[in-house]
């Protein structure tokens, strides 16, 4: 059996899934103050009278890294920055103890200037000096050779608990990113450790051997063990909880649009033949743009109980929620007493939701029923103008070759999957607005859960090779060989995917059943004069975001006796 | 974060997928690690940095410019569609205020790309800025436009298409044509008769560094849009001034272009040539970026910079300074240059044999242009090109006078079809494209 524990902002979701479909499901208010006590208060009530031994795995999704960043309570850390010539690496900037060091790579991975030993253990001793414990290394181009961290990080490393290297990090170009994530899993490495260490120590304590996995915003899990070394790829993990419990039950063959409307947000992404869209970029949190690999998902501030304002003579709804609805306590009329008026749904007190909706009418004007309408259909109407404005974006996502640009498919999703707390009843409101099928996704208000339950482990590799240099490598993955000059395309490709499965596999996949996909292969002529000199390629492979094999039952059994 | 001064737009097409031949210097890898370093910088994260994905350009915008020979789909390939439909993607974003300014990353070139097209010459099929230009023109009303070609080579296309054209001021910056493809560009090119001065050309000597050519801009360049008062201005932004540049032979670098840009103060540039793919175009492109974006471009250097190795002599600048100072000389006496030049003409003619570098094709014009003082005036081309079709082509300008206008209908009814494999008309003034043929 499997435990998929979602951490949101007021409930924690905990589910326990099984062959014969959804075991169980507890909902426990999450105590931001104190996540620990919350996730083993979760995964100890969803245990309660089960065989420890039949639990295979329990995959967490917390808010734990992500509130600590955003709040800005994570400890000082050390950034060693190589930069050479390009933008002012004072741009930057992480904080006080970030120091710029001699060293430059191009872009094709020659070094331009040595680094400076001397300068750099000044640089370390100073570092020492302010008790700095966790240390960042980055240089620009150490994807495409990272010989400069490599020997800044040998020089250092025993002075410090835990030193991060940027190209580990990650295999993309982008050094200001490449910064920022190693900035963050630099700092978010302590916390992330001692949280899932006391989770597992404590479960360990109680009799509960539990192999823990910890999800990852793109929609995969990977292993407690392997997560130390990248603890920031755990952050931001919610809104793809929801994605991947939607994935279940979307069409294999057309793409489909995914709205998690909780209380106070509606998350949105994105389902092509079932597989969800990945940002091409990295997460953004708070000011940080990172290199995290994560699911193209947009959050707007519409959800049930966001408050409802009338401001010269207009409806504005969110972006703020102020508490609950009125109908169940709750400080300012919401969309949810909207939706208790008109009669779509039913909850709470009915005199509190009519007060809260007769403030509105009196502001526009109007009577009760058409100011509730007006609020309910504002509210879904916004939903799906934001949805319709994200397609619009990934479609307008630049390409560089003559054949995507020609070619190029657009999106055009015909199916809208609703989930979250008030689903069934925006379900109502979608339908009467959108010319799209609605369908809300079995058992709606624990789907994020089931979706970190069922999510199957992913991670990606880049890979570069240069038949002039005569070199392979893909330093995320320490993997570098000389090569003939009759390397190929074919040969790049082969050896990118051996080195995702090997990492797949370290990292929690099943090998017996890996859906590995190249993403991005080209190999381009290097011309110099009027000769071929060699290739130039570049390969991106990953393991494709879903499910677990062998969750089909699962999954059918969860529809069998669901909300329809 | 980190934010652009000047809101700039982008399109970055480096078409990995197209090239002339698998050697040819206009290929895949060309733009791949201009790619890389613009990547690799971070560059697209700034905040006001926005990358457009290009609309194609239509027929109809093809057509506004050029007479294509034997037809469009003879010299457009899906990647010309592309790279002038980024040019025109940018050009629209600057004028419907998406944002201040704009580059159009793209490739392949136009700016050797003539009226009449009969093939390649220079790399180039069609002119990706003269057709954006005449786009807004069409679509935004706008009016006096200046060309600034900054590109190695003489932008010798993008001449000849402005050649009789007094409300765009084309000025290119250039090696001298005595030592640099397309051997034009000269001191005296100074254009049609109803438009002499507004094409400038300044032809500068081997070696020229950025000293010199910033001494251009600032000395000839900028005090002429001063009076131009053009309300838009472009950059055809060629690349191979560069020192490192394998086909030609300037000293110009990575910190030059930008500065060079933060003068110009474009309010579009457009790439052009450059092919020194790995030691310049990276630098460059992220200079030319970030000094349209207004941010600092200080820390920005080739790895090879040296300022001692590429500093020109006292003689090259003597030359540059005495050459600057006959284009200003030849602009405040443009008016009494046209008057010797037109005399009591009332048609001009121009015989030309114009060769096609890249595709080797030998072509015979006659042009035949209207003396006007309303207007450009009406044009006739009768081009040949040896072994293949023989066309003629009229045109009549956007503001075209009422006699231009009928000289032109004139021409292109009474013209026989018998005579030529097609005969084509550019009215301007409706935006009426119209071709007949003898039924094959």
């Amino acid at each position: 059996m499997i435990i998929g524990l979602d951490v949101g902002g007021t409930h924690t979701d905990v589910v326990l899934l099984g062959q014969e479909g959804l075991v169980r499901q507890i909902k426990v208010p999450t105590n931001p103050s104190d996540l620990f006590a919350t996730v083993l208060t979760g995964l100890e009530k969803i245990t309660e009278g089960i065989d420890p031994a039949r639990i295979s795995r329990a995959v967490l999704s917390t808010t734990l890294a992500t509130n600590r960043i955003v709040q800005g309570r994570i400890p000082e850390v050390g950034m060693i920055v190589s930069a050479g010539p390009g933008m002012d690496p004072e741009l930057f900037r992480t904080g006080p103890h970030y120091h710029t060091v001699a060293g430059a790579i191009d872009h094709r991975g020659r070094e331009i200037t040595p680094i400076d030993e001397d300068q750099v253990i000044k640089v370390a001793e100073d570092l020492k000096k302010n008790g700095i414990r966790y240390v960042g290394v980055v240089s620009k181009f150490s994807v495409r050779n990272p010989a400069h961290e490599v020997a800044i990080g040998d020089l250092i490393v025993d002075r410090f608990e835990k030193v991060f290297l940027g190209h580990r990090i990650a295999g993309g170009l982008n050094f200001p990113r490449r910064i920022a994530t190693t900035y963050l899993n630099a700092s978010v490495y302590p916390i992330h450790k001692d949280f899932f260490e006391a989770v597992v120590n404590s479960l360990a304590k109680k009799g509960l051997n539990v192999p823990i996995r910890i999800l990852k915003p793109d929609g995969g899990n990977m292993r407690f063990d392997a997560s130390i070394d990248h603890p920031a790829q755990t952050i931001l993990s919610g809104p793809a909880a929801s994605v991947m419990g939607s994935v279940a039950f979307a069409p294999r063959d057309e793409e489909c649009l995914v709205l998690d409307i909780g209380g106070t947000t509606t998350d949105m992404a994105v389902l092509v033949n079932g597989v969800p869209l990945l940002d091409p970029m990295g997460i953004s949190i708070g000011e940080h743009q990172t290199l995290i690999r994560s699911l193209d998902t947009v959050s707007i501030g519409v959800g049930g109980d966001s408050a409802v304002r009338v401001v010269n003579g207009k409806i504005h709804i969110g972006p703020d929620r102020l508490g609950m609805a009125m109908a169940y306590g709750g400080p300012v009329p919401t969309p949810t007493d909207a939706i208790f008026l008109l009669g779509i749904g039913e909850g709470g007190d009915p005199e509190k939701a009519r007060e809260g909706i007769q403030t509105v009418a009196d502001a526009l004007g109007t009577d009760l029923q058409d100011a509730a309408n007006r609020v309910f259909e504002q509210a879904c109407r916004t939903i799906l103008d934001e949805a319709e404005s994200m397609i619009g974006r990934i479609n307008a996502k630049p390409v560089y070759t003559v054949h995507e640009l020609w070619e190029g498919h657009r999106l055009q999703p015909r199916q809208i999957l609703v989930l979250g707390g008030p689903a069934p009843w925006f379900a109502k409101g979608l339908e009467r607005l959108s010319e799209s099928r609605i369908t809300v996704v079995p058992r709606w208000e624990v789907a994020n859960a089931i979706g970190a339950g069922l999510a199957r482990t992913t991670c990606e590799v880049t890979f570069f090779a240069d038949t002039e240099r005569q070199i392979a490598t893909a330093p995320e993955e320490r993997f570098s060989t000389v090569i003939p000059s009759t390397y190929t395309k074919e040969d790049a490709i082969k050896a990118t995917l051996d080195l995702l499965r090997r990492k797949a596999i370290a990292r929690g996949a099943n090998p017996e059943h890996l859906e590995l996909e190249v993403i991005e292969a080209m190999s381009f002529n290097m011309v110099r004069g009027f000769t071929t000199t060699g290739r130039n390629i570049r390969v991106t492979a990953q393991v494709k975001p879903g499910l677990i094999h062998g969750y089909d039952p699962i999954a059918e059994k969860i529809m069998d006796n669901s909300f329809t | 974060m980190l934010r652009a001064k000047h809101k700039t737009g982008l399109v970055f097409f480096p078409a990995f997928d197209w090239a002339i031949s698998p050697t040819h210097p206009e290929r895949e890898e060309r733009l791949l690690y201009t790619q890389d370093q613009v990547f690799e910088e971070g560059i697209l994260d700034v905040e006001g940095i926005i990358e457009y994905k290009p609309d194609l350009v239509t027929k109809k915008d093809v057509q506004r410019v050029h007479f294509c020979v034997p037809d469009l789909w003879a010299v457009m390939t899906e990647s010309h569609f592309i790279s002038a439909g980024g040019a025109k993607t940018i050009a629209m974003a600057v004028m419907d205020k998406q944002v201040e300014r704009g580059f159009a990353l793209v490739r392949p070139p136009g700016h050797h790309a003539n009226r009449v097209v009969h093939g390649a010459r220079g790399f180039c099929n069609v002119n990706i800025e003269a057709i954006m230009v005449e786009f807004i023109r069409q679509a935004y009303g706008v009016n006096r436009v200046a060309i600034v070609d900054t590109d190695c080579h003489h932008g010798d296309g993008t001449q000849d298409i402005y050649w009789h054209d007094p409300d765009t001021l084309f000025i290119s910056i250039h090696q001298d044509g005595r030592t640099l493809y397309p051997g034009s560009g000269f001191l005296s090119e100074l254009g049609g008769p109803n438009a002499v001065g507004s094409t400038i050309n300044i032809p500068l000597p081997p070696n020229t560094s950025g000293e010199g050519i910033l001494h251009a801009i600032r000395e000839v360049v900028l005090p002429l849009l001063k009076e131009f008062q053009p309300e838009i201005v472009i950059n055809s932004a060629g690349q191979d001034n560069h020192y490192s540049d394998p086909i030609t032979n300037m000293n110009f670098s990575a910190q030059g272009y930008a500065e060079l840009t933060t003068l110009l103060k474009p309010d579009i540039a457009v790439l052009e040539g450059g092919y020194a793919i790995e030691g310049a175009l990276p630098y460059v492109n992220a200079g030319i970026i970030l000094a349209m974006a207004g941010m600092d471009y200080s820390h920005l250097r080739e790895p090879d910079f040296d300022p001692v190795k590429i500093r020109q002599s006292p003689e090259v600048s003597r030359w540059v300074h005495k050459t600057c100072d006959k284009v200003l000389e030849n602009w405040h006496q443009r008016r009494h240059l046209a008057e010797m030049y037109r005399g009591d003409y009332q048609f001009m003619n121009r015989d030309r044999n114009i060769y096609y570098d890249t595709d080797n094709i030998h072509e015979h014009q006659q042009e035949t242009i209207r003396v006007c003082d309303s207007c450009g005036g009406a044009l006739k081309i009768d081009s040949a090109a040896r072994g293949m079709k023989h066309i003629l082509a009229v045109h009549i300008p956007r503001k075209a006078c009422e006699t231009c206008r009928k000289q032109g209908y004139q021409w292109y009814d009474s013209a026989d079809t018998t005579q030529y494999d097609k005969i084509y008309l550019q009215d301007r003034t409706g935006d009426v494209i119209k071709e007949k043929a003898e039924p094959s």
